[in-house]
């Protein structure tokens, strides 16, 4: 007992030395950086990486608003920033400590200045696309060579949905994502706060839950890679991730991604100091070592999304730039819709929503 | 005097490690949500002396519980964990009192390494072990890669994200919950009371129901427990192998606490859930004081 009480106090006295010297804690979506960076980062700047994952933003928000959360950096998106911002969960940046801001790409940060007027609480880490992905190969044998890959009615329509049941369906488990999809596929406006047309996406996604084998928001990469589901509503680079997973393991899974033809949520994943943040001043470094040229395009070629710097995409690698599932082109990019947080009350009705579509009740 | 604080310090335990996060639990329990930090009001503000203390108990309601009854969802979902728990419970005393069995029949000298072979799983993370069942569960996992192999079967089972595969989690990570309490009454039994039934005339199936199973039944009760009550609260298990349709108010106090980030709500789920706990909780101590009056 007494040894155990000895090395618990060396371990305390240890950690406390450890807080001495400059750290910084990030607290960033998984599958989402090329972890040689991480080490760089140490190598350049010495200070010492402390790197969490996570998959929601709920779990994210609910860890902001409890406080204390000890993260220096984390990366919330656009509509869960803004709300976020407003209950007071992050510190304006010093813009004098970030001379990589220059880097950035003005389309982009004019779109995310909807969440985050002025940019003055975030800048863009990565952006993205919320659409289908794709088993090749199963789903053109169960649903023949004009199956709908490209249309929500892959999913959305029940006659499909229940044949595409057997191997294996995926959704998010995301009401904020999935609801607005229900309502693009409907023609409505996705971004409706009106707790009818959200009753319309209730039935949509109601109609085809029992065919679907998980509501789950990481699963997905591992499960479309290895065969394991032939169908996912996903974020682009995740099912572009297990696209190439697939290839690397030449295991003959073919996935392909198509953001949906009724229309697409395109989304902002924004990184911010939190108020409390221990090491605000490493933060900043580490912030700014993000917005350099060279290292946003190593970020975007490992993990297949676009991001919000203009100066990183001359080193961006042709299957990143080139592919229109990561850099929409112009026809698709006007086939893009952004959504805005709903209000408490609406909230509510939202989960509450979700969860009767997920479990029935 | 030192009797005093030899009670004293099981009272001091009790308050610090369950009262006092009781009452915190409690208290968010009946507030109302906010969009702050913390998300919910009212806080205590200690330097508005008196009138905040008053204006603090005022906003305090019962608003989170009256929600609870309202929708159908939250009884369900007690009741469908209840249901899930028994049926666990059921199946984990139905896997472990042979096991139990065999392990207190054993050769002696081979009990202390059976017993270590049942607590040697406990060495790795309960969560990579439950990750593992992923692994063999999956469409495309070892179990059915194995099956499709023997020809036993040619389409692929699907077990993962089914009730099934959360019963098949609970039985493995509880087992050893239901296996320990009820080999330790075996293992105490006197074997010269079988010995004197078949020398009776009695068959060794009637000798094991009128001896073994009465004697064993503190053990089978307390496993019994050991199961159950963790079990109505479980997450990590449902979450990772159930489906969308596995429903347990562990999972539903996960979507109030983090989808909804309301906590008040969340806080009042929790307070139930303890409240239908504290019934099996306290038939658990009378059994364990009961065996000790015996023992004693």
């Amino acid at each position: 007992m007494k040894k155990t009480l000895l090395t618990l106090t060396a371990g305390v006295a240890m950690s406390a030395m450890a807080a001495a010297a400059e750290e910084v804690r990030v607290y960033n979506w998984s599958d989402y950086i090329d972890e040689d960076l991480l080490t760089k980062f140490t190598e350049e700047t010495g200070i010492k990486l402390i790197y969490d994952v996570f998959d929601s933003n709920d779990v994210l928000e609910t860890k902001m608003l409890a406080g204390k959360s000890g993260y220096d950096v984390v990366v919330p998106s656009g509509t869960f920033l803004q709300r976020q911002i407003s209950a007071g969960a992050f510190q304006k940046l010093d813009k004098s400590k970030l001379p990589n801001a220059a880097n950035m790409w003005d389309v982009i940060e004019a779109r995310t200045s909807k969440y985050d007027p002025g940019n003055e609480y975030s800048i863009n880490y990565m952006w993205g696309t919320t659409g289908i992905g794709v088993n090749t190969g199963q789903v053109t044998e169960i649903l023949g060579e004009d199956a709908p890959i490209t249309s929500l009615a892959l999913i959305f329509d029940p006659a499909n949905a229940e044949k595409l049941a057997a191997c294996g369906i995926h959704m998010l488990d995301a009401a904020d994502e999935m609801i607005p999809a229900a309502l693009a596929y409907l023609g409505l406006n996705p971004d409706s706060h009106d707790t009818k047309d959200i009753a319309k996406a209730e039935e949509v996604l109601a109609a085809v839950s029992p065919h679907i084998q998980k509501f789950h928001s990481s699963e997905y990469i591992n499960g479309l890679a290895n065969g394991d589901i032939c169908v996912a509503i996903g974020w682009s680079g995740d099912i572009l991730q297990a696209r190439d997973r697939a290839w690397e393991a030449e295991n003959g899974v073919e996935l392909a991604y198509n953001a949906p033809s009724e229309g697409a949520m395109m989304w902002f994943d924004q990184m911010a100091i939190p108020v409390d943040a221990p090491n605000a001043d490493a933060a900043h470094t580490f912030l700014n070592f993000i917005m350099d040229a060279g290292n946003m395009a190593a970020a975007s070629n490992y993990v297949y999304y676009a991001n919000g710097n203009k100066a990183s995409q001359p080193m961006l690698e042709e299957d990143v730039i080139g592919d229109p599932a990561i850099y929409p082109d112009e026809a698709t990019l006007g086939n893009l819709y952004t959504t805005t947080p709903y209000p408490p009350k609406v909230q509510r009705v939202v989960t509450r929503t979700w969860t009767k579509i997920k479990s029935g009740i | 005097m030192r009797r005093l604080g030899l009670i004293l310090v099981p009272y001091l335990w009790l308050l610090a490690l369950f009262l006092v996060p009781f009452v915190i639990v409690f208290k968010i329990s009946l507030s109302d949500l906010a969009m702050a930090i913390p998300p919910y009001t009212p806080n205590l503000d200690l330097t508005e002396g008196w009138a905040g203390l008053v204006s603090f108990f005022r906003e305090l309601d019962f608003e989170n519980y009256v929600w609870l009854t309202e929708d159908a969802l939250y009884w369900k979902a007690y009741l469908s964990s209840l249901k899930i728990a028994l049926i666990s419970t059921a199946l984990t005393l139905l896997v472990g009192y042979p096991i139990a069995y065999g392990m207190a029949r054993a050769p002696e000298e081979w009990r202390p390494m059976l017993l270590m072979l049942v607590i040697l799983p406990f060495w790795t993370s309960f969560l990579i072990r439950v990750y593992a069942w992923m692994g063999i569960l999956a469409k495309e996992g070892v179990l059915n890669q194995f099956l499709l192999w023997t020809g036993l079967i040619s389409e692929p089972l699907i077990i993962l994200n089914t009730n099934l595969a959360v019963y098949i989690g609970i039985v493995y990570t509880y087992l050893p919950f239901m296996i320990l309490p009820i080999y330790a009454s075996l293992e105490r039994m006197d074997e010269s009371l079988l010995e004197a039934a078949e020398d009776l005339g009695c068959s060794r199936l009637s000798a094991f129901w009128l001896i073994t199973a009465p004697l064993s039944k503190q053990g089978v009760i307390a496993g019994s427990f050991l199961v159950f009550i963790p079990t109505i609260g479980e997450f990590v298990i449902p979450s990772l192998l159930g489906g969308s349709k596995t429903l347990m108010i562990g999972k539903v106090l996960w979507d109030e606490f983090f989808s909804n980030r309301d906590w008040p709500v969340a806080s009042a789920v929790a307070v139930i859930l303890l409240l239908i706990l504290i019934i099996p909780i306290i038939l658990f101590q009378r059994n364990e004081q009961k065996q000790r009056e015996a023992d004693g």
